[in-house]
């Protein structure tokens, strides 16, 4: 559990913090939101001290982060950015197991991590471990550069614009990879991005920052029903609230017993997909099926559209 | 349709290459210069010999026929091996001409005949080095096939000097009157440009690393060190001779240590303070060129200060700190000629007598090994510094 309470950070006469509290509980993915210039990066580097706060005080597990000398709180604390950040002289290898030699572990228990984490990022050992960043695609940089922050099994991860650097298709592939490691190792997550839509799609929490200042801290539902400000709003884009609110919930929660015509939609897809699919086929009712192709019932044009509907 | 589709391959093979042909017009008029001068005692002055007096006529039919050849490859557009073997057989024909015509044109007997190359002779020699040299960079070699290139050539030319086939020339007649002065000398020579390499080196990328730390330090040292650039090499060495009497004749222990006003002293800190700007300068523009977003990583995966340096920032910028470390050793060794004047030793020990003496063969037994030293450092250093580039970015 990470507790922020009232940080603040001052340059000069500036202030790009300004009394941000929040929680964010294990097991969480909290996404700080926010325009350039919002604080955000800032907030993040706060927390694993890469920017000392000017006041105010981050406890991580019940413990303030300023009891241990920086360098070994950031050993404990996982760290992604934008454009991975890789030592462009040691090989992928030896980029994963830095923190891991930083911490002294012994050379059979780091192989074993570095080819643990290489086969879950779908890059062969046999094949990746040796080569240098430079002989690799943008996508598996940024992979290689996940791997490298959770080498040390880190129970915090902070993430920095991770995906900003990925064209979109690559992008979206690295999101689920995230989201399933996620599941995997129970890793907490703080991610900054200035994408809403990344940020709804990740987020079981959303910090929406504007101008140093916490606007609002809540579930992604909450954040697209009921936005705390105008600003938030602008954010979300008011053409798509409808469309972001059934971007949350998935169509097997809505099924209905029922025969529909045509090809089935997956159970795990979103209502959003569900209601593309509908309207570009022409259909009111699609079959609905699980992960095995099991038909599970229907789902109707009507649901749906009841369920883009501002909740009352 | 036909004869333009048979003209143009025709013209292809004779086509001309540019520096081929600033070649061929160097090697022809310094054909016609004296290829080698013929002094009755070395300090009187020479006769020129042309190649037809020079050497015996056969071989002199041949030296002119192995020219023509060579002429006619280097003008045209051939491959870069013939090029590359053509300008190699060359200096090779060339290194022996010449010890033969030393043999030729000395007396039987004559101890105190004189022949030394002429100006056409090195006219040739640097109008086919230029060609080899342009057929080395055409070829793009591997770093560790160029250092066992320099080492085949350095061997071919130890070989010619065993076999004894320039005993005639003039160079090593000097040579062999001060046999053990020579080597005592090289061996000043290459301490004295080493040895200010190595302080340079630790003292310059410990400078350099504060001063891309230490913003405010950096537009002071680097001021202070271009200003010393600027002394002319020769001013600062008489400029040292004041303040390190003043230290050995005043500070206990100095002189014990081998400090005086003149000497090794003088000459070792003079190199050594020409030699801290390359390593301080390319010292602060490595560490400059390491990418933000690693030094970031860095810091984000909880690396100390010391930490970051030697083993992320240090690394990245090694290869350009050596590209520093490889101008000053080819800088050094050039310089610590100027040694001898304030009584350093090394080879200007022989340059400053011959100049004294007006006996330029005895400046070329100081000059001609500097330039063979300067040559090789550069070829190695350049080697080295390839290899490790390419280690760390590949593509």
């Amino acid at each position: 559990m990470i507790e922020i309470d009232a940080l603040t950070k001052d340059y000069l006469d500036l202030r790009v913090v300004d009394h941000v509290s929040m929680t964010v509980e294990d097991g969480d993915l909290a996404v700080i939101v926010g325009t350039s210039g919002s604080g955000k990066t800032t907030l993040l580097r706060m927390i694993n001290r890469l920017i000392e706060p000017t006041s105010g005080t981050v406890r991580i597990d019940g413990k303030d982060t300023r009891d241990v000398p920086a360098y070994l709180l950031r050993r404990e604390i996982g760290y992604a950015i934008q454009g991975h950040g890789l030592f462009p002289h040691r090989t992928v290898g030896q980029n994963i197991a830095t923190v891991p030699v930083l911490m002294g572990w012994d050379k059979a228990r780091i192989d074993r991590r570095v080819e643990e984490l290489l086969e879950l990022f779908q890059l062969p050992a046999a094949q990746f471990r040796d080569r240098l960043p430079s002989e690799l695609s943008g996508g598996q940089q940024q992979r290689v550069g996940v791997a490298r922050a959770l080498a040390a099994e880190p129970k915090l991860l902070l993430m920095d614009e991770p995906f900003g650097a990925l064209d979109p298709i690559i992008r979206a592939k690295a999101q689920e990879d995230l989201l399933g490691i996620q599941k995997r190792f129970g890793t907490t997550i703080v991610l900054v991005t200035h994408d809403m839509e990344e940020a709804i799609h990740l987020g079981t929490k959303i910090a929406v920052m504007d101008k140093g200042k916490l606007l609002q801290y809540a579930t992604p539902a909450e954040i697209v029903v009921n936005p705390a400000t105008s600003f938030v709003g602008e954010l979300l884009g008011s053409g798509e609230r409808a469309f972001r609110l059934l971007a949350l919930r998935r169509i097997g929660d809505f099924v209905e017993p029922g025969d529909a015509e045509g090809t089935p939609v997956s159970a795990e897809q979103s209502l959003r997909d569900g209601l593309e699919e509908a309207l570009w086929s022409g259909r009111s009712a699609l079959p609905v099926v699980d992960d095995e192709g099991k038909s599970l019932g229907r789902v109707t044009l009507a649901t749906l559209e009841k369920l883009g509907a501002r909740p009352q | 349709m036909s004869d333009i589709a048979a003209s143009a391959p025709a013209q292809r093979r004779f086509a001309v290459d540019k520096l081929g042909v600033l070649i061929a017009v160097i090697a022809v008029i310094a054909a016609l210069m004296p290829f080698a001068a013929f002094r009755a005692n070395r300090i009187v002055a020479g006769e020129s010999k042309g190649i037809f007096e020079a050497l015996p006529g056969w071989e002199a039919a041949l030296l002119s026929v192995a020219l023509a050849v060579a002429i006619l490859v280097a003008v045209l557009r051939t491959p870069t091996l013939w090029r590359l073997f053509a300008s190699l057989a060359m200096l090779a024909v060339l290194l022996v001409a010449v010890g033969n015509a030393a043999n030729f044109l000395t007396p039987e007997g004559d101890k105190l005949a004189r022949v030394s190359p002429g100006g056409g002779f090195w006219l040739l020699v640097f109008a086919f080095a230029l060609l080899a040299a342009d057929g080395f960079t055409r070829l793009k070699l591997a770093p560790w096939l160029r250092i066992l290139i320099l080492l085949v050539v350095a061997a071919a030319i130890a070989l010619l000097l065993w076999s004894g086939t320039w005993n005639s020339l003039s160079i090593l007649k000097e040579y062999a009157n001060r046999a053990d002065a020579f080597w005592r000398e090289g061996e000043t020579h290459i301490a004295l440009a080493l040895g200010s390499l190595a302080l340079a080196t630790v003292a310059g990328i410990t400078l350099g690393i504060l001063c891309q730390r230490v913003r405010g330090l950096r537009a002071v040292v680097l001021n202070v060190l271009n200003a010393v650039q600027t002394i002319p090499s020769i001013a600062l060495f008489g400029l040292l001779i004041a303040p390190l009497a003043w230290v050995a004749a005043n500070v206990p222990g100095a002189s014990a240590i081998g400090i005086s006003g003149i000497g090794a002293a003088p000459a070792m800190v003079a190199l050594f303070a020409y030699s801290l700007l390359p390593v301080v300068a390319n010292t602060v523009v490595g560490l400059e060129s390491v990418p933000p977003a690693a030094i970031e990583a860095a810091r984000g995966m909880g690396m100390t200060n010391w930490e970051r340096l030697s083993r992320v920032e240090f690394p990245l910028a090694f290869p350009v700190i050596l590209t520093g470390i490889r101008i000053v050793l080819v800088q050094n060794i050039g310089l610590a000629t100027i040694a001898a004047l304030i009584g350093g030793g090394g080879f200007g020990v022989f340059v400053f007598q011959g100049v004294g003496q007006t006996a330029m063969d005895l400046v070329l037994l100081g000059a001609v090994p500097t330039v063979a030293l300067a040559f090789a450092a550069a070829v190695i250093l350049d080697a080295i510094v390839e290899m490790v580039s390419t280690r760390s970015s590949p593509a």
